[in-house]
């Protein structure tokens, strides 16, 4: 229980998805016009996250590590398309409004993210809490950044007009030009936050979504192409300096026990040992 | 209105109308994280033309002759993600033993190409809107055109930016997601230009 409540407690506070990985901008960015906006994205994608969190963990030992990207990606997707049609069906306005960002749940790097760093190494239980601090975290923040754009733009609270607000309207920040200042805004605000956390002594998690600066960052940027999918795990393997170092010599060596084997037909086994490590080493370049 | 000056319509609203950067927030990933250099981002650009040209064309290909036909339009989803990771990377292999020379300049990026939400954006709404096979592939070009003027734009930008005098707290994304913003204002400019 108490490693569950851990699982809220990270996803919720200490490695928010928006506030402090900032995963999942587009989504971000998209639906924040308004906090009603901001829930219902956070919410579906919490749905997706919870459920696509517990069945990838209840495969984890079954899917095989070679195709687990393209395992998850069917996984996420199945439960996107139901999110998607139960909303159709129960929430049309919410749907038209979120539109095509609700089929692109299947690409937010969150998701993916925590199905790959997560659960996949985790029982289910924890898994599916770790899916619902993940999701809400993310509901917080997209409804936080919602709440400010429809103060700001629209002068309101949840469809509520404040009166106080009635002639206060700065239209640009429900428009996309307010979407993105508001984010910058946000991403300065954290860095002030980051840096008095460092210099108490508590640096925050790294940013890990695109804006870190390089598209590595995402978790999602091994799922990209199906080559990186398909072939993560060989790339995963840290390469031994020694490898790296001598590739050639270590080929040839390959070569010349081969040679001594076919000719001479283990003449000593001695001679055959002083190879051996080096033969080790060329298998597993060729592999 | 005829078919052609449709097709003309739908390129210049695709690419700058409704800019799929600056407008739609899709493909925000590689517009801020490959925009550091005017050559890297038009390799990109090139890259995303490419890519998104052929998924519109495969991706809608498929949906009218093999789900509309048999009633499983509701695996779309499923099924454009998948055909879009296998794509890119078929692209990928075609490329190097092909045309070596534009997999030089463009190899490296097709494996950022996936994360891309444009894509499969692209292809999905090419669907929502019912357009036919050439009107996905004249849509996709034209996404994939708009994004490549964004992120040229913003890395011309970006090169002069990092001479300039910023606030510490701005340095990094901040300042270039407010710098996009004042781009999305200047793209803001053309909307209601063409109503399709």
């Amino acid at each position: 229980m108490n490693k569950n409540l851990e699982r809220l407690y990270n996803g919720l506070w200490k490695e928010n998805p928006t506030f402090v990985l900032m995963l999942g901008m587009c989504p971000t960015l998209a639906v924040t016009t308004s906090a009603i906006n901001g829930i219902g994205m956070g919410l579906s994608t919490t749905v997706v996250l919870v459920l696509s969190n517990m069945m990838i963990s209840a495969l984890r030992n079954i899917i095989p590590d070679r195709v687990r990207m393209p395992a998850f990606i069917v996984v996420v997707a199945s439960f996107v398309t139901i999110v998607q049609f139960l909303m159709q069906g129960f929430t049309p306005s919410l749907y038209a409004s979120l539109g095509i960002y609700i089929p692109l749940i299947v690409v937010n790097c969150i998701i993916l993210g925590r199905a790959e760093s997560y659960a996949s190494k985790n029982p289910v239980i924890p898994s599916m809490f770790d899916g619902i601090g993940m999701g809400l975290g993310f509901t917080v923040g997209l409804t936080l950044i919602g709440i400010v754009r429809e103060i700001l733009g629209n002068g309101s609270v949840f469809g509520v007009t404040i009166s106080a607000l009635n002639d206060f309207h700065i239209t640009l920040f429900g428009l996309a030009p307010g979407a993105f200042i508001v984010l910058g805004f946000l991403v300065a605000i954290m860095n002030v936050v980051r840096r008095k956390m460092e210099a108490a002594g508590k640096p925050l998690p790294a940013v890990q979504g695109c804006l870190s600066g390089d598209c590595s960052g995402c978790t999602l940027s091994s799922a990209c192409t199906g080559k990186s999918m398909v072939h993560v795990t060989k790339e995963e393997i840290p390469v031994d300096p020694k490898d790296v170092a001598k590739p050639e010599p270590a080929k040839d060596a390959v070569k010349q026990t081969a040679n001594t084997k076919n000719t001479e037909d283990v003449e000593k086994s001695g001679s055959d040992s002083s190879y051996a490590d080096d033969d080790i080493e060329g298998k597993e370049e060729n592999k | 209105m005829s078919y052609v000056t449709g097709l003309i319509l739908l390129l210049v609203s695709s690419a700058i109308v409704n800019n799929v950067v600056l407008s739609q927030f899709l493909g925000l990933c590689p517009f801020l994280g490959v925009s550091k250099r005017v050559e890297t981002a038009a390799g990109m650009g090139g890259a995303v033309i490419f890519v998104i040209t052929i998924a519109s064309f495969v991706s809608s290909v498929i949906y009218k002759f093999i789900l509309a036909p048999t009633g499983f339009e509701y695996m779309q989803t499923i099924v454009f993600i998948l055909v879009i990771a296998a794509l890119v990377q078929f692209v990928e292999m075609f490329l190097k033993k092909s045309v070596p020379s534009l997999y030089e300049s463009l190899g490296v990026y097709l494996p950022l190409i996936t994360t891309n939400c444009a894509v499969l954006g692209t292809a999905i709404n090419n669907v929502t809107k019912e357009y036919d096979i050439l009107k996905s592939v004249i849509n996709g070009f034209g996404v994939a055109v708009g994004f490549t003027i964004a992120i040229v734009i913003m890395a011309g930008i970006r090169e002069k930016i990092e001479y300039n005098d910023i606030p510490e707290t701005f340095k990094g994304s901040a300042i270039v997601l407010i710098t996009a913003g004042l781009m999305a204002m200047a793209f803001l400019g053309f909307s209601g230009v063409i109503s399709l």
